[in-house]
Formats: structure tokens, C-alpha cells, sequence
């Protein structure tokens, strides 16, 4: 039975409960998705074998019969969320090549070689590894001051393997906790794998190649930005 | 050690003669004198950093983190909001502005 509307109008235009009051109190995730009709397989058919000498030996007919009954109300099918969020801008002040001060986070104050924007608008940037110890590796924009300074790149010979995906942490596949496992204690970590070691490498190889043909730069990549005293960040020309 | 922020000075509420706005701090940067320079700062998050007697999550190290919104006054003081508002004891107490969100 469809009982009545649990909202009503205070004044005109003016609900008691508001769209999500509403949702809170249907407890729809408490519900089984009731009267949700089971969809229909592909239309498939079946050959059957008829009995009786006038009656063609074989028929086909439908694999699955039809409902006898439809659902004498339209199931309401759930708005489909269409927002998503945005990829981030690139700032004007960074292209492929610039070197970045990262602002935050465990490599805070290094300087790091900007690489290219991925996918999900974070910056693919790399110390590079060899030279201040600061791996391939994502940022936000918005940890990040862009120097003048540039490192002249090509580009194109960064890996196409480098992408978000890349950097996904593997899922470990979920074991039952057993009682060995739990007395073993810590688990040693495993070391990188090859794989990522090499593009570390290659990609590292890329980078060192522009940077040292420019004095000083390796040197300059390898020093960690600070703050001293008197020093106030507004006025520093980066 | 390194640092990677500015250094602030609580000045108080934001206040009339006789009201105070607790949800509205004024802060002094370091270095800061004047409107034009506080544009930088804006948006920037600013931490509150104190010691307390309990220890939590094994630390007795506390923050209280906020954002600068806007200049106040002509003369490089800034307003910001914090998560929750500071303490009358953080007054004259130094706070962090870090370089964060970064605009440059």
C-alpha cells in the first residue's frame, strides 16, 4: 500500500523536511532494493520436441517465459550522479622541465624536475632519484612553488608508462588471519619492483643528461629550499 | 633546521570596542607591512602550534590549523579562521604560515 507523502508544506513552497531529512528517514540502506525487476534475458529460444504425428515434430519457443504479472507501479530507477570533479588547471608557471620546490610532505623543501601533468591533473616529477633522493612521484599543484629556473627537456622521451595507473598501490589480496601470521610479527617490506627500478633509471637518465649541461644545476637540484630569518616568501623572486 | 613557513603573531579578535569576533583572528606576519603584500598570503593555511600536558596519539604536540581570508587594515595584518577558534592564551603567541595552497 502506498502510504502518504511523509513531507508536507509548511507555507507555500516551503517543505517540512528537507530533500535529505527526507532520504534520512526512508533508510533506504537498511532496505533491500525491493521490486526491482529482474531484467529479462536476451529474448533467446529453445527447440522443443512436440509429440504427436501432426503437430511438426520440433517447435521453437521463448528460452524464458514472460512475467505473467508487470509491477503495476513504475520502480523509480535512482538519479544517476553525473557530477564529477575537474581536472586541474596546470599553473602558467609550469611547463615540462621546470623545477619545482615541494612544499609539503615527507620530500618538503626539495627541489624536483617537473615532468608532465597526468591524467588526474597531479604532476609527474622525479628528483631526479640519483641527485636529492626524491623518486618518480605524484604532487598536487598546490604544494608546490614553480622557479624560474628550467631544466631543458625533451619531453617526449619520458616513458608513456608513466601514468596514474602506474603509481596505483597493488591490492594486497585479503587473507584470513591466522594465528602463524599474527605471532610472525612485522612483515619485512618488499623491495621495488625491477620494473620501476629501471624506468627510475631510464627516466632519471633522460633528466641528467639536460641537467648537466648546464653548470651548477645538478648542484642547485640537489640543495633544499628554506626559509631563513628575515626572510618573508611574498618577497622572494622564485 | 629548515623551515618552510612564515612566522605569524596572534594579535587578538577581530573586534569593536566592545564585541570580539572569536571566529576571526588577526595575525601579523613577519615582514609584512603593507596591503599589497599580504595578497600573497592569502588562502594560505596557518597552523597554531602548541604544547599540552596530555599526550595524544603520542604526542604532546597539538595544532590547530586554519586559513588566512583576507588583509585587515591597511598596515599587513591578515585575517584568518581556524578549524576551531584559538584559545585567548594563543594571544602574542607565534603561528605558522605555510606556503600552501601555492599560487606560484
Amino acid at each position: 500500500m502506498v502510504h502518504k507523502p511523509r513531507n508536507s508544506l509548511l507555507t507555500a513552497g516551503v517543505n517540512k523536511y528537507s530533500r535529505s531529512q527526507v532520504v534520512a528517514k526512508r533508510v533506504l540502506y537498511k532496505r533491500k532494493p525491493a521490486g526491482a525487476v529482474a531484467v529479462c534475458p536476451a529474448a533467446a529460444n529453445k527447440t522443443v520436441e512436440v509429440k504427436g504425428a501432426k503437430n511438426g515434430g520440433s517447435r521453437v519457443i521463448a528460452a524464458a517465459k514472460a512475467p505473467r504479472f508487470y509491477a503495476a507501479e513504475d520502480v523509480a530507477l535512482p538519479k544517476k550522479n553525473r557530477k564529477h570533479a575537474g581536472v586541474a588547471k596546470l599553473r602558467s608557471t609550469i611547463v615540462p622541465g621546470t623545477v619545482l620546490i615541494l612544499l609539503a610532505g615527507r620530500y618538503r623543501g626539495k627541489r624536483v624536475v617537473f615532468l608532465k601533468q597526468l591524467e588526474s591533473g597531479l604532476l609527474l616529477v622525479s628528483g631526479p632519484f640519483k641527485v636529492n633522493g626524491v623518486p618518480l612521484k605524484r604532487v598536487n599543484q598546490a604544494y608546490v612553488i614553480a622557479t624560474s629556473t628550467k631544466v631543458e627537456l625533451d619531453a617526449s622521451k619520458i616513458d608513456a608508462q608513466l601514468n596514474d595507473a602506474y603509481f596505483a598501490r597493488p591490492k594486497a589480496a585479503k587473507k584470513a588471519a591466522t594465528e602463524e601470521a599474527f605471532f610472525e610479527g612485522e612483515k619485512k617490506k618488499e623491495p621495488l619492483a625491477e620494473n620501476k627500478v629501471a624506468l627510475q633509471k631510464a627516466t632519471d637518465k633522460v633528466i641528467l643528461e639536460a641537467v648537466n649541461k648546464v653548470e651548477h644545476l645538478r648542484q642547485y637540484l640537489s640543495a633544499k629550499f628554506s626559509l631563513s630569518k628575515g626572510q618573508a616568501p611574498h618577497a622572494l623572486q622564485f | 633546521m629548515s623551515r618552510l613557513y612564515a612566522k605569524g603573531r596572534v594579535l587578538g579578535f577581530k573586534r569593536a570596542k566592545r564585541n570580539q569576533r572569536p571566529d576571526i583572528s588577526l595575525v601579523q606576519i613577519e615582514g609584512v607591512k603593507t596591503l599589497a603584500d599580504t595578497e600573497f598570503y592569502l588562502g594560505k593555511r596557518i597552523a597554531f602550534v602548541y604544547r599540552a600536558k596530555r599526550e595524544v596519539n603520542g604526542s604532546k604536540i597539538r595544532c590547530i590549523w586554519g586559513r588566512i581570508t583576507r588583509a585587515h587594515g591597511g598596515s599587513g595584518a591578515v585575517k584568518a579562521r581556524f578549524r576551531n577558534n584559538l584559545p585567548a592564551k594563543s594571544f602574542g603567541a607565534s603561528v605558522r604560515v605555510m606556503m600552501y595552497p601555492s599560487r606560484v
